[in-house]
């Protein structure tokens, strides 16, 4: 309800053209996808790709599956006992849920950041380090030099490099979301899936974080869970209105925020429900 | 109006807080009394001299006052003709050898005097307890050196010299010859080992010989350097006055510490307290435990709640882990931990049975015929000890790790998990640089609970280790200086001990409360330590705030 107002006011040219010109490939293809939690099924048929270094956002009302879509990427839903998938995504001609995909490798490809800030009980340094002395990167000048870049990257470095051996739970949380996200990008990996990242920040870090997934684009391929429709018109390339665990409309930002094809993608937007 | 103020949760709190208070008077009121009844014992307290008429003859008693009670005078004998209370003291007259007791009933009846003279001697002795009495002379073989006056000065000196000299005998008993002993022992069980393998050739022989030639020469050489000691602390003695008038001669090896109780100003008695005091904690006990220190005992509990806590802490985490962790949360794993829960709850002896029945007859039997066949049939580890002490407690005190690590375990935030699972590591990487660490604070909560426990039990350890008197310390200087097989002494078995199965009741019942609030500051100290750990643990790994 409260986005009634906000919609009509988005600015058109918060939209990225940049990127639209071209088609770019697609670097996964969900296809057919099925989920269910014991009886109950979350995600019903949803097929859509993710093309390279682009935002996708995905929007929808609370419960609709979005979070759930994007915990299949890193198959993340594989902790929970009950779920049961069918049909397939398709990363590098592999389908990702198949018995061979290793999925600790799969995760490193594809690196997440979560609603709320999760740093672990350690330095800032390394919390950044985690990643990487799983890979065996132990040398304190390796992790050193990556660490600094990951932190660059995440616009956290001026502010944490003189106290980078101080526990990162002392950050406030904009700063702790940022470190998170430097964790996730340390070891770089190619696509990042982003839930809801903004979600427990006030409005100057949320901007913060904004900022940052523009200028993350032209290095990964971003897949983002959002409450907030202005958000999603802010930052992302293309855009997927998910209701009931459906994916009812899936395109381009600017068309789907100014001329949406679905009665139901409308109202939700316009804030007729949701 | 009633009825409101009941409804007003008034009379709740005072109920809460009622119960808190009697909790606290209880807790304090037991540590008080055997702080006071053990620790008053060390005070130098005067010496009365007592002096009795009757018809025929006058005596005299030199003696410490223990206690007065007044009891009615027709129930003792040889009073009953009087009417009404009479008072009568317990007083501690030493000289146990001359006198053949060291406490004795005197009653005010007859009493002609009650005096604190200056010059009374109080000699803590190696054998047969107190004495009291007067200096008379001091001896050096047959000659005179000191006497009267100038004699207490002179012994003081002398006493000096013997107890360095004493010192000087012990180290070398226990320190140097023990080490000869010691080697001697496993030579001979090395050579018994060659021989049970077949492969005691001529060379071997000659070389064990050769070995043992050098150790036993340097035995001998120990040995004289004792004897020169013992004519040397041999030296000197002292005469001194009974009470009941003989004079008897002492020879000052036989003296631990001489004090004139009655010359002594606040200062000296708070000097001689804390030296009592030091010397109950860090000294060996002697005369069936009712005299000197407890140290082995003190060395005993708390090496063995060590070696406890390194054996239960990764047993019952690895348990809790898997459990927690790995197992199929369903009705199997309810049933274990049901019966884990209810493990807790199994008498202490019982486990003092099992650990008596598997870990000493079956396992330590097992291993002696494995790796200590040269021993046989005297038992290494087929018999109780610290090892199989240490063991036992684990196994009573695991379910309290496990329940307790579970606990930290499940509160461990889920986003913490997803988010190191989510950088591209497994389950068991996550598990050992994430979740122990942060649930390191409950693990120490665990094993803090499991050392308030074991530290306590003396049940089943009366059946797996511990003896009223351990020759040597499980830890000492020969190789491999742990010794896991040795029995051990530990304060709550000698508090049973010198309770209730002393010779000697009476001179033993302070040493009761002494040993015990030892032990109550034992386990307290156990526990601090652990707890500021689990402190420095939780700031550590606080968890988030969301």
């Amino acid at each position: 309800m409260k986005q009634t107002q906000t919609v009509k006011t988005i600015d058109p040219s918060l939209f990225k053209s940049s990127n639209n010109n071209q088609p770019n490939e697609s670097i996964m293809d969900v296809n057919h996808l099925n989920l269910y939690y014991g009886d109950a099924q979350a995600l019903k048929d949803v097929s859509f790709s993710v093309k390279k270094n682009q935002v996708t956002a995905f929007i929808g009302p609370s419960g609709c599956g979005k979070s759930t879509l994007l915990r299949c990427f890193n198959r993340m839903n594989d902790l929970i006992e009950s779920v049961k998938i069918e049909g397939e995504i398709v990363l590098d001609k592999k389908n990702i849920f198949d018995n061979e995909i290793d999925v600790t490798s799969l995760r490193r490809r594809i690196g997440m950041v979560f609603q709320k800030p999760n740093p672990f009980p350690m330095s800032i340094f390394e919390n950044v380090a985690y990643g990487l002395r799983l890979q065996g990167i132990n040398k304190r000048r390796v992790l050193e030099e990556k660490i600094e870049w990951a932190l660059k990257g995440a616009g956290l470095w001026k502010e944490v490099k003189d106290r980078l051996d101080g526990s990162a739970l002392g950050l406030s949380g904009g700063q702790q979301q940022r470190l998170v996200i430097a964790r996730a990008i340390a070891i770089e990996p190619e696509i990042l899936l982003l839930d809801e990242p903004a979600s427990a920040l006030d409005p100057i870090s949320t901007l913060k974080v904004e900022e940052l997934i523009y200028e993350l684009k032209s290095r990964y391929t971003i897949l983002i869970v959002t409450h907030n429709m202005q958000q999603a018109a802010r930052v992302s390339d293309e855009t997927a209105f998910m209701y009931m665990g459906e994916l009812i409309e899936f395109g381009r930002t600017d068309l789907i925020f100014t001329n949406p094809e679905k009665k139901q993608t409308e109202d939700y937007i316009t804030g007729r429900y949701g | 109006m009633n009825r409101q103020w009941f409804k007003s949760g008034v009379p709740w709190i005072w109920i809460n807080a009622g119960a808190i208070a009697i909790a606290i008077v209880a807790v304090v009121g037991l540590l008080g009394l055997i702080m006071i009844r053990g620790m008053s014992h060390f005070w130098p307290a005067e010496v009365s001299e007592f002096k009795f008429q009757n018809k025929t003859q006058s005596t005299t008693i030199i003696a410490e006052i223990i206690e007065t009670e007044s009891i009615p005078a027709q129930t003792v004998p040889g009073f009953d003709h009087l009417t009404g209370n009479i008072t009568r003291h317990l007083v501690k007259t030493g000289n146990r050898d001359i006198l053949g007791g060291d406490f004795k009933w005197i009653y005010d009846q007859g009493m002609k005097s009650h005096e604190f003279p200056a010059e009374i001697m109080v000699l803590e002795r190696v054998e047969w307890g107190n004495f009291y009495g007067y200096l008379k002379a001091v001896y050096e073989k047959d000659k005179l050196i000191a006497s009267n006056e100038k004699a207490w000065p002179e012994f003081k000196q002398r006493l000096n010299r013997a107890v360095h000299l004493r010192e000087k005998i012990l180290d070398l008993e226990q320190g140097d010859i023990g080490a000869i002993n010691y080697q001697l022992e496993r030579l001979r069980l090395k050579q018994k080992r060659l021989q049970l393998d077949n492969k005691l050739d001529e060379a071997r022989q000659t070389e064990i010989s050769q070995q043992r030639e050098v150790l036993k020469r340097q035995y001998q050489v120990l040995v004289q350097q004792t004897k020169t000691l013992y004519q040397d602390i041999n030296r000197d003695s002292i005469r001194a006055i009974v009470m009941d008038g003989r004079e008897i001669t002492v020879p000052l090896e036989k003296i631990i510490k001489a004090w004139q109780p009655n010359k002594m100003n606040v200062i000296d008695k708070f000097g001689f307290y804390f030296t009592s005091l030091l010397s109950f904690i860090l000294e060996d006990p002697r005369e069936a435990n009712t005299e000197g220190g407890i140290f082995p005992a003190i060395f005993g509990t708390v090496m063995m709640v060590l070696l406890m806590s390194i054996v239960v802490t990764p047993f019952g985490v690895i348990a809790a882990v898997y459990i927690r962790e790995y197992a199929k949360q369903g009705i199997v794993i309810r049933i274990i931990r049901i019966a884990v829960n209810n493990l807790a709850g199994v008498p202490s002896i019982v486990y003092g049975v099992f650990g008596l029945g598997f870990f000493v007859y079956f396992m330590g039997a097992g291993i002696d015929q494995l790796f200590y066949p040269e021993a046989l049939p005297a038992p290494t580890f087929g018999t109780p000890g610290l090892l199989w002490s240490s063991l036992t407690l684990a196994l009573l005190t695991l379910p309290v790790v496990i329940v307790a690590t579970e606990e930290g375990l499940s509160r461990i935030p889920r986003s913490l998990r997803e988010g190191s699972l989510a950088l591209g590591a497994t389950k068991i990487e996550t598990l050992w640089r994430v979740v122990l660490p942060m649930a390191s604070p409950a693990i120490m909560t665990g094993l803090i609970l499991a050392v308030a426990r074991a530290a306590g039990e003396v049940a089943p350890l009366m059946l797996v280790g511990v003896v009223k008197l351990a020759p040597s310390l499980p830890l000492d200087g020969n190789l491999p200086f742990l010794h896991l097989d040795r029995k051990f002494m530990h304060l709550g078995f000698h508090i049973y001990d010198v309770g209730f199965q002393s010779p000697n009741v009476e001179a033993a019942r302070p040493l009761v409360y002494a040993t015990a609030f030892l032990l109550v500051i034992v386990i307290v100290t156990l526990n601090l330590s652990a707890i500021n750990l689990r402190n420095k643990l939780r700031e550590k790994y606080r968890a988030l705030d969301n």
